[in-house]
This record gives C-alpha cells, structure tokens and sequence, in this order.
C-alpha cells in the first residue's frame, strides 16, 4: 500500500473535513470519487472541443466525434469486449437492463418463458424483469442466497430448466459484496438456450471483467461506479445479437434515412443512440478507463482485498456488530449491523465523526427481506481508501454504540 | 457543524430505548401503516377514540431512535386531545423540525426534537408517526413520508 497516498492525492473531493474531522469515505459502492484526470478531461472538452458528434464537418465537430469514439474504443478494451460496436452509451447500468429488457427480451418473450434472476439483486436488476413480465406473461424465479451471501448454486441449477429464456444476475453484490461465479453461471445458462445478462456494475473498477472470458450476452455497466462520472454507463451486447434487435428508441443519429413512409436504422451501435448523448460524460469515462488501466487490476484487487479482510478484522472486534453476507469471495463492501443501534442512527453518528457509509435497504430489499432485516450499514471500499479509514470507521461505530447502545 | 448532542437529546435516546406507548390500541377505531422507504421503517398507528377526543394511541414497527422517540412522545402528547387538536400540534410539530417555526406553540415535550432541522435527512423519521396518525385519522390506510 505504498503508493496509497499517491492513489488519494488524486482524487481531490476526498482532502475535506466534514466538520473538524477528515472525510473517511466508505461510500464506493454507491459512487466513487473522481480522479483528478477525469475531471480535466470532462473540463477540457469543454474549454475546447465543445460540438455535436456524427455530424458537423467542421473541426470542433471532428475533435468531439473522436473523443466520443475513443472512449467507446477505450471501453471495449477494459472490457475486453471483440470489437468497440458492442459497447453502447447510456445513461447507466439501469438503462442499460431496461434497453436489454425492452428492446432484446420484450419481443421474443410469451406466456410459458420463463426469466431467472437471483435474490441478491438490485432493484434495478429486478424491476425491468417485472415490467416485462407483466407485458408478454412470462415469470419470473429467483434462485436462493446461502447464509453466507453466496448464491446457491443448486437452487440457481433446479430452476434452469429450458423454459429459461433469459437469466439475470449480479456479477457483484451491492448490498453484499458477494462475486458471482459468472464464467459458470453463463455457460449453464447456454446449455439450456437461455441468454445471460450481467449486471456489472459494481465490479469494473474493483475486479477484472472481460467479455471474451465470461461469455455473457449482455454486460450492464455503470460509469459513476468506476470513477468516470454519472449520466454515463455502457452495454455490452454481442454484435450477432444487437444485429438482431430493433432500436428501443427514435430520434436523430440512430437512423440511416428516414422518410414518411420508411426509416432505415443505422448501424450497431448508433441504432441504440437515439439523440445527442452524453458526450462529456463518454470522455470522462473514456478518461476513468485510463486511470484504471494504468493503476492495474492486479494491485487493485490486492488492495482491496486486504483492506476488506482487515475492515472485517476491526468490525468483528467490536461486541454488537455482525457482518452480514460475509461470503468468501467478496468485493469490498463490508454490510453489518450494531446492536441496539438502528442503522440510520449508525449514518448520523458516523457522518458526525466525518465517515461516509451508506444505510437502509441499499436497494436490494428482497435481499434485506432474506435476511430478516429492514436495514443494514454498509462500508464500501475503493482503491483510495487505506488501513487508517478503516481505524476511524471502528472507533466511529464504537462511538454509536457509546450513545445509543 | 451541527452538534449531534441537540439530535440525540437524553429524552429521546430514553423514549427510543424504553418507549412507553409501542403496542397496539385495544381496541381501536382506527388504524395507519406508514414506511419511509428511504431506510425500510415501517410503523403501525393505532387509535382508539372517545366522541372526537383521542383516549389512547399505540405505535409498533422497526425505526430509528428518531423515529421512535418521535412514536412515543406523539403518543404521550396526543392523549387527551382531540382530533383538530391534534391536526394543529402535527402542523406546527412539522414546522419545528424543518426550521419554519418554533417549540412556543407546542407540547413542552415536543421541543427536544428541535435539534432535527439541523439535520435534514432525518425530518422523515421524525415525522413519519405523525404522518401516520393524521391519516389514520383521517381514515386512510397506507401513507408514505416520500
């Protein structure tokens, strides 16, 4: 952990007091904190090349057109994806699901399909499925979480059956922490026919993630969760099937011609991009990408993990706090609760002693349902944080505990 | 930066630990759920009413000490009042914790919680019973603080 103090520097958002005490923020899994290079990048654009894309022939226009384009490049490399028009803007892993849902799912789907998800998602892994349920009358399961936040991998194979149209699943937890066996889930997906679509958000930017490995159909992915900023996400879809699909929306740039009585669309993957997108918010991602890139998901991963394993150590150490889900092959989100302290109390407490966590149902109440709770706290770690944030959020919680235990 | 002792008042860490009123009326005349689906609470009012005057009201349901706190005291305060009086006291109960007004119209009790304007994202667990009890009142099921 070295370098710690370079990797922080960085990020300027996180040199503030919160009151007279430093910002600790543990806030990760929610949204990172932006390295200072994503932030120029988002400026510079700005200061300098500020123009529509896909159009104009005048400069500015050429300068933004290949900004936007390289950071599309930039991605698909991240991502490993075979090539850049598999990656398609959006707003965020969100809309991402819901293009899948609606524009891939909701025309092939009928009364007997059958879509699986698990019970650790969030909302936002749910809802689409719902939505799109309701419309064509397909059902939806929900295989099981095992007490120690892993998925049950029987519970997840007895409801494979080849009524499964198409299966949806976390590659992390948000809640939880927990690392789905994705590589396998996808390919036990494919020996019934089924299409599999991952919701990545919380794993480019802590884990490494690619697309020629895992063999999913679809990646959703969040920009603001991987130090790019927010309005910005991509999906990953295979070429063959975004071929496949028909736009979701209308507008400009999506299409090749249109005339009153016919519209061509255009090609993969603008017939996704209806309107000016957010290209400020591309570039900053494209930046993110390479700030990822050049600190490594080797390290990244290290540091991580040994922050987690030691967060875990100093939370477990205080009498009155369980960890929740604590599974072994975790990300670095550390959610548990205190004794006799509601969480939302633990928040207030805790932002008084400047330590930033996230508290209640972090969206994913199925799960909290799961395990019998209405709340949970929730500690998320990123490459900038260090064993001493870590410290603080112990004697923070020891701190809640002293008031209201 | 505000000082957490103002929210955390002695009075109300006391009614979040050992509240008086949890339980449910018996019996009632009428009945409130409210959820603050911000942090998962739910709370369950109970009222149990004499011609307009309120004879008892119960709370139950998960919640912070706020909103606990808040539960109780409500519960405390309103007994004995009647219904337009008790419309009044939330009006100006809200008021306080949003920074619009002040405790010199209130129940005495109630002015410990003058320390949540100073926190605005716990107005909704401080007001989340008395949401519940107005539309209990008022003969409406379900209520949501969003």
């Amino acid at each position: 952990m070295s370098n710690t103090q370079i990797i922080a520097d960085s990020f300027p958002a996180l040199h503030q007091t919160i009151g007279d005490k430093r910002l600790v923020y543990l806030d990760s899994a929610a949204t990172t904190q932006k390295p200072q290079c994503v932030i120029d990048a988002i400026t510079s654009y700005y200061e300098h090349d500020n123009a529509n894309i896909h159009r104009g022939v005048h400069t500015l226009s050429m300068r933004a057109t290949k900004a936007y384009e390289n950071a599309r490049q930039s991605v698909a490399s991240l991502l490993q994806a075979s090539r850049k028009e598999e990656i398609i803007f959006v707003r965020g892993a969100t809309e991402a699901i819901n293009l899948v849902a609606q524009a891939f799912a909701r025309p092939i789907l009928s009364v007997g399909d059958e879509i699986l998800i698990t019970e650790m998602e969030h909302h936002s892994n749910i809802v689409p499925w719902q939505l799109v349920c309701e419309q064509t009358g397909a059902s939806l399961k929900v295989a099981k979480v095992n007490d120690d936040g892993s998925l049950n991998i029987d519970s997840f194979k007895e409801l494979l059956t080849k009524d499964t149209t198409i299966v949806a699943f976390a590659h992390v937890s948000n809640a939880i922490g927990t690392i789905n066996p994705i590589r396998e889930m996808c390919a036990l997906a494919r020996e019934v026919g089924a299409i599999s679509v991952v919701d990545g958000a919380q794993a480019v930017g802590h884990i490494p993630v690619s697309m020629s490995d895992v063999d999913c159909d679809f990646y959703a992915t969040s920009g603001h969760k991987m130090f790019g900023p927010t309005g910005i996400g991509c999906l990953y879809g295979k070429h063959a099937l975004l071929e496949e699909m028909e736009p979701w929306q209308g507008g400009g740039d999506m299409i090749l011609s249109v005339s009153f009585e016919e519209t061509t669309w255009n090609n993969v993957p603008f017939k996704f991009e209806a309107g000016t997108p957010n290209i400020a918010g591309a570039i900053g991602l494209g930046a993110a990408v390479k700030w990822i890139e050049s600190f490594g998901y080797d390290a990244m991963v290290q540091h991580e993990q040994e922050l987690l394993a030691y967060g875990r150590d100093v939370l477990q150490s205080i009498e009155g706090v369980t960890l929740i889900g604590a599974s072994e092959h975790n990300a670095g989100v550390i959610a548990f609760t205190v004794a006799g302290v509601h969480p939302h109390d633990v928040g207030t407490i805790l932002d008084h002693e400047g330590v930033a966590i996230r508290t209640g149902n972090h969206c994913a109440e199925p799960l909290m349902r799961r395990f019998n709770l209405s709340a949970t706290c929730r500690a998320s770690i990123s490459v900038y944080n260090t064993s001493k944030d870590l410290d603080h959020l112990g004697s923070a919680v020891q701190e809640a505990i002293r008031m209201l235990g | 930066m505000s000082d957490l002792r103002e929210l955390y008042l002695e009075m109300v860490t006391d009614h979040a630990k050992n509240p008086r009123h949890r339980g449910k009326a018996d019996p009632y005349d009428c009945i409130g759920t409210g959820n603050n689906p911000v942090c998962g609470d739910k709370v369950v009012v109970t009222v149990q009413l004499h011609n307009r005057t309120i004879e008892s009201v119960k709370f139950d349901g998960e919640g912070c000490a706020i909103s606990t706190a808040s539960a109780d005291l409500m519960a405390e305060v309103l007994i004995g009042k009647s219904v337009e009086e008790a419309k009044k006291i939330f009006k100006g109960f809200h008021e306080l914790v949003t920074g619009e007004g002040t405790s010199d119209n209130l129940p005495n009790k109630l002015a410990v919680f003058s320390g949540v304007r100073e926190f605005p994202m716990r107005v909704k667990c401080a007001t989340l019973a008395w949401h519940t009890v107005i539309a209990a009142l008022d003969g409406v099921e379900d209520v949501t603080t969003e």
